[in-house]
């Protein structure tokens, strides 16, 4: 079960409370169901109230939720068919990153993201979803065999952003990704990503250089997490959640900022509450996005995908 | 002559090891038989296992998982379409080029032990109805060594597969290049990465899967090209020779050295793959690379 986040509070306690009501109703043989439906009313206003006004801050504490869909639960739920492939063919395999390929809707995909793990255990075998160079080039195979192969790539993006250690420096953690940016400018195939939770930094970015790219109701997208922003700004990492109001790193902001194609929706409450219909979701779109890529000559894509990159920025000229 | 079998057997059995019920063991190299007799016994278990029952777990051990090594022709019986077989170039054999002293015996003598021609069958088959070129290197013929013909036959299915753009699934197992042969057995591993440089050109799939053992040259030119690699369990897999690095660096070294499950910890090879379940992976990865496209109609 997901925890439950401290804003969620309030609305877990009156669901106790209806559903205390319910039992002794029952218990004593009492007629209390004009009471019943006032408390549901007054839940279903509450929810609607928390869920509607959402602050970032508690944006990003939804996208760090645990039960939210990973990588692999995404491929689980929208492949008919999938064989996950390891390694960089040089140094290690790396299980923050997974990626394989698979058929989505009888139709070949390859298939990247960040792995995050379900409990500690994996958690320490994934490396909390931060990657290690060899992730990058693992991520960087799979996309030039998809290349060659013709078939179109997704990726999730989920992490609080590529590991900062030592281990990663000696290897080229720059090089990998700096590697990915360039050749996903070149891919000559339609690529789309999805960012399903943390969009940290250049770690996320890594996977990130797409022809669509969607990002979810709660995920959040940003240079920089909030608390290392806060610590940076105002040396302060307490300071988080003004960080995280002030840097405009949430879904809508994306889309507004045109960093995101399009915001997809989550279940009420977040992708945690309600995992399959997630997925299913998620699903439909890729199916919707591979569709119309498809149509376009790779060329005319190509000079999109420059464009859509090349006007990032705002300034002005004097 | 079961009796026989146990006989020639017996100077290889490792009896009374022990084994972790988890891990997948690595046979010893080379020098062990394909099972053929009624009753088998499991070189790392000691488990009795009637042959009819061998067969039924794709030749491993119901108890431990030990992989047995297969001849060729039992290779190609578990990964393709029952009666979808032809076998290509099987006349292409072997010849002394360097007159090396009792080359030619020996390879008469292999020839007589195995029934092949040479170290590798090739041909073309079908998968779950999607064709293939196949081509399974067998590690009985003077080690699985790669010389002249086994690279030119080898080469031959590689252009055949890029020809009519069907995959090719090639199960490696080789001692090396076969000495016999000196720098024409070298070559061999330059000729067939030539021809595998167009098949890549040409985005036709090559698919590898390392049994044990797969080393020095064939390890080191297309049994790692594969687009994808498979591994089976407990395969030894690497360049120099677990003894050879032992020496030359002075240090034991980790029993799981060059294992399948090793090389998938160092990102050498994209899965391991149980043998039970290799026929069924492979169905899959021939069908994905066969599906239509998102721009084709429905
Ligand atoms: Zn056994």
């Amino acid at each position: 079960m997901p925890s439950e986040l401290e804003f969620e509070k309030p609305l877990s306690e009156l669901k106790n409370k209806i559903q205390e009501l319910k039992g002794f109703m029952e218990k004593n043989g009492l007629d209390l169901s004009g009471e019943v439906r006032r408390l549901e009313e007054h839940l279903d206003e509450l929810t609607e109230e928390t869920y509607n006004h959402l602050s970032a801050w508690q944006r990003v504490q939804i996208a760090r939720q645990p039960g939210r869909p990973t990588t692999l639960d995404y491929i689980k739920g929208v492949c008919t068919e999938f064989i996950e492939l390891h390694g960089d063919r040089n140094f290690r395999d790396d299980p923050s990153i997974v990626g394989g390929v698979g058929l989505i809707d009888g139709k070949p995909v390859t298939i990247i993201g960040h792995q995050k793990g379900r409990d500690t255990k994996e958690n320490i075998h994934r490396n909390f979803g931060m990657a290690h160079p060899e992730g990058y080039r693992k991520a960087l195979r799979l996309m030039k065999q998809a290349e060659k192969f013709g078939r179109p790539v997704v990726m999730f993006i989920d992490t609080a952003g590529a590991y900062p250690g030592m281990s990663a420096e000696e290897r080229g953690q720059s090089e990998a990704i700096a590697r990915n940016l360039l050749e996903m400018a070149g891919l000559r195939v339609p690529t789309i990503s999805f960012v399903t939770g943390e969009g940290g930094s250049g770690g996320a970015l890594g996977l990130g250089i797409t022809d669509r790219v969607y990002v979810l109701q709660y995920a959040w997208y940003s240079v920089i997490a909030p608390e290392s922003a806060a610590a940076i700004l105002w040396k302060d990492s307490t300071q988080a959640s003004r960080a995280a109001e002030v840097m405009r790193i949430t879904g809508p902001d994306l889309v507004e900022l045109g960093i995101a194609d399009e915001l997809i929706p989550e279940p009420k409450g977040g992708a945690q509450k309600d995992p399959a219909a997630m997925v299913a979701t998620v699903r439909e779109k890729i199916i919707e996005s591979l569709r119309e890529l498809a149509k376009k000559p790779i060329d005319e894509l190509l000079t999109e995908r420059y464009d859509k990159y090349r006007d990032m920025g705002e300034y002005v000229e004097r | 002559m079961l009796r026989d079998l146990f006989n020639k057997r017996r100077h290889y059995a490792t009896l009374g090891k022990t084994v972790e019920r988890e891990k997948v063991p690595t046979p010893d190299p080379v020098e062990k038989d394909i099972p053929k007799g009624l009753v088998e016994k499991c070189d790392a278990c000691g488990n009795l296992i009637m042959g009819k029952e061998l067969q039924k777990h794709a030749y491993t051990c119901p108890e431990c998982n030990f992989h047995f090594r297969v001849d060729a022709y039992t290779r190609i019986a578990l990964t393709l379409d029952e009666g979808s077989f032809v076998e290509l170039n099987g006349d292409v054999t072997s010849t002394n080029p360097l007159g090396f002293p009792d080359y030619e015996s020996k390879l008469e003598k292999a020839q007589k032990s195995t029934g092949l021609t040479e170290g590798a069958v090739t041909g073309e088959g079908t998968i779950d109805g999607v064709p293939v070129a196949i081509a399974v290197m067998d590690p009985r013929f003077i080690m699985g060594s790669m010389g002249s013909a086994v690279g030119e036959k080898l080469t031959r299915i590689m252009e055949r597969a890029t020809e009519v753009r069907e995959p090719l699934i090639l199960f490696t197992a080789s001692g090396g290049a076969r000495m016999q042969e000196g720098i024409l057995s070298l070559m061999q591993m330059a000729k067939t990465s030539v021809a595998l440089r167009r098949m890549h050109d040409e985005q036709v799939l090559f698919v590898t899967v390392i049994t044990h053992p797969t080393t020095g040259g064939v390890s080191a030119s297309f049994a790692s090209l594969g687009d994808i690699i498979f591994a089976e369990p407990g395969a030894m897999f690497g360049f120099a020779g677990k003894r050879v690095i032992e020496q030359t660096i002075r240090q034991k070294l980790p029993d799981d050295f060059q294992t399948a499950e090793f090389n998938l910890k160092h990102g050498m090879v994209d899965k391991v793959v149980h043998r039970k379940q290799l026929r069924d992976a492979l169905g899959v990865l021939v069908r994905i690379h066969s599906a239509r496209g998102w721009a084709d109609a429905e």
